[in-house]
């Protein structure tokens, strides 16, 4: 089992999500982020104050993965978080040792899967074909 | 008899609903003012603007009336019209030939709530409440009120001499300027200015705002003619005129120097338009009003971008706006003015009467020196009676909080107010067409 921990673009999220979905990995956690990579600085000003915003506002959404699934989601990312541009953000990827679900007790593994995957894994494959897009 | 005979229905009509749009612009200035501060401040911010509405509604009818405008000598009124005793609702010939004195009252009553209410914006973010709320009252009784009577009370000293002051740049404008001056340096700087960035927290409040000031300023330029007639309508056209090209101004500046057009400045800009025309909106020709929005924006803008640079926290710029600009304006009256306009006001320096100029500036040094000094007396006295700044614990709480016990946004989360969430919210776009929905009802536990 893996964590992984990836930070992208606000404006990639809907691709991203999209991706993961199709790719089957269906429980993710979102949260709004701010940080300091490699951009340029932005500049705001309001009538004599010039204001540099040094951070830049993100997404990190954190999923723990079975193995089997790990390759299939740092792919997944990667394929719709990239725009080329400095400041795609980053993935990162550590072990963990243990996963319990609340509601059962299922452990590890078992605990991973949610019960809908398939349907919401499906419905993403069914959209993307819809609207079009990959 | 023959008082009520003259009285105008249509004069009458016009002097009220101007009335109502200059009460409107003390709301619009709490929103242009509660925009720029940051969230913690908001309520505090437009509160200094809306209790002026109650206090200064009340004071007015009590006794500022009185010592602004009835009958006395030439640097104060008489206490004969308390509680607006002896105000009728017949015409005055004095100052109202054509309405009821009643509705002079409440019109000029106006102007008396939203001057202190404009001071506000050098000092907000860290002056406490019940202290302004004296300073307010004191202010408007001490200051604004015989400053009414020399400019336009009848046997007012500066009334006499000639000054021309056809809405209030120097009453209004310059002594709100100078007085915030006074009190941005006598209250000290915020203890985050230039420590930590702070910048307005919602835009789109200060445009409501700057538009609701616009819009009422018609009343307050326009109304001032006190009559429904040409002049009315040359003040009106001269207000909007200056408004317009200050806003181009401000908007040209901006680009010049970052290579953007702001709307904080948009907004900024078109204020600076109105002051810098209202003493001069009943004077002088439309083609000169453009040249004095220019101009009065031109000062104003350059005045900001210095004053920035100090350490003097004049927090919304109020003496750049008002002050500055309203000098300009006076200064100006007295170039531009022409009789051709306004055969009852007077002819400027371009009009061969460089005299004017000279009146004009004693008016504005008058204005500057009484409000200055006046201010900082009435803040030494409610600074050792019941306190003036508020403390650290207080100011980083947020004045909020710690004045009034309530907040802007209770329990929501700025970011999201503020509109930057959006691409978080979790909702997606459901089309109609879609195979199946989005997400299946979820099959009973294996």
């Amino acid at each position: 089992m893996k964590l992984i921990t990836t930070i992208v673009r606000p404006e990639r999220l809907p691709e991203v999500k999209a991706a993961l979905f199709r790719a089957g990995i269906t429980g993710i956690t979102l949260s709004r982020v701010s940080g300091h990579g490699g951009e340029h600085e932005r500049f705001e000003q309001y009538r004599g104050t010039a204001l540099v915003m040094e951070f830049h506002e993100k997404v990190k959404i954190e999923m723990v993965c079975s193995e089997p699934f790990v390759e299939a989601c740092v792919q997944a990312i990667l394929s719709s978080a990239r725009t080329g541009e400095v400041g795609d953000g980053k993935i990162f990827v550590q072990p963990i040792e243990r996963v319990i679900r609340i509601r059962t007790g299922e452990a590890d593994n078992a605990a991973l899967t949610a019960i809908n995957a398939d349907q919401v894994q499906r419905a993403a494959i069914n959209a993307a074909g819809i609207g079009g897009a990959a | 008899m023959t008082q009520a005979a003259a009285l105008s229905s249509g004069d009458t009509a016009w002097v009220l609903t101007s009335s109502a749009l200059v009460l409107l612009m003390t709301v619009g200035l709490a929103f242009f003012y509660g925009g720029l501060v940051r969230p913690k401040n908001a309520l505090n911010t437009m509160m200094m603007s809306v209790v002026a509405l109650g206090v200064i509604g009340v004071q007015w009818m009590l006794i500022g009336y009185s010592i602004a405008f009835a009958p006395g000598n030439s640097w104060l009124g008489s206490l004969a019209w308390f509680g607006l005793n002896n105000v009728g609702v017949d015409p005055n010939p004095t100052y109202s030939a054509t309405i009821p004195l009643q509705a002079h009252a409440m019109f000029q009553g106006m102007f008396a709530i939203i001057t202190p209410a404009l001071i506000s914006g050098a000092i907000v973010e860290r002056m406490r409440f019940r202290g302004y709320v004296v300073f307010l009252v004191l202010w408007a009784t001490l200051i604004y009120d015989p400053l009414a009577h020399w400019v336009w009370g009848s046997g007012g000293w500066l009334l006499k001499r000639g000054a021309l002051d056809f809405a209030g740049g120097t009453v209004v404008h310059i002594s709100a300027g100078v007085s915030a001056l006074v009190a941005a340096w006598f209250l000290g700087p915020r203890k985050d200015y230039r420590r930590v960035p702070i910048a307005p927290h919602n835009v789109p409040l200060v445009l409501l705002g700057a538009g609701l000031l616009w819009f009422g300023w018609f009343g307050f330029n326009a109304g001032s003619a006190l009559a429904a007639n040409g002049l009315a309508a040359l003040a009106f056209v001269n207000t909007n005129t200056a408004a317009a090209a200050a806003l181009v101004t401000w908007a040209g500046l901006d680009l010049a120097r970052t290579g953007k057009v702001t709307a904080v400045g948009a907004a900024t800009g078109l204020v600076v338009g109105l002051v810098a025309i209202t003493p001069a909106a009943g004077y002088v020709t439309p083609m000169s009003s453009l040249f004095i929005g220019i101009l009065g924006a031109g000062v104003s803008y350059t005045a900001i971008q210095i004053r920035s640079r100090t350490k003097l926290d004049d927090a919304l710029d109020v003496f750049s706006c008002h002050g500055l600009a309203g000098t300009a304006g006076a200064l100006l009256t007295g170039v531009f003015a022409t009789k051709l306009m306004n055969p009852a006001g007077g002819d400027g320096l371009l009009a061969g009467n460089p005299g004017q100029l000279g009146v004009q500036l004693l008016a504005v040094l008058a204005t500057v020196a009484f409000a200055g000094l006046g201010t900082l007396g009435i803040l030494k006295l409610v600074e050792v009676t019941i306190g003036a700044r508020a403390n650290v614990p207080e100011e980083s709480a947020g004045l909020d909080l710690s004045q009034h016990g309530e907040e802007a946004y209770f329990g929501s989360d700025l970011g999201s107010f503020a509109g930057t969430g959006g691409s978080l919210g979790g909702s997606v776009v459901v089309q109609s067409f879609a195979a199946e929905p989005a997400v299946a009802p979820a099959p009973s536990p294996v």
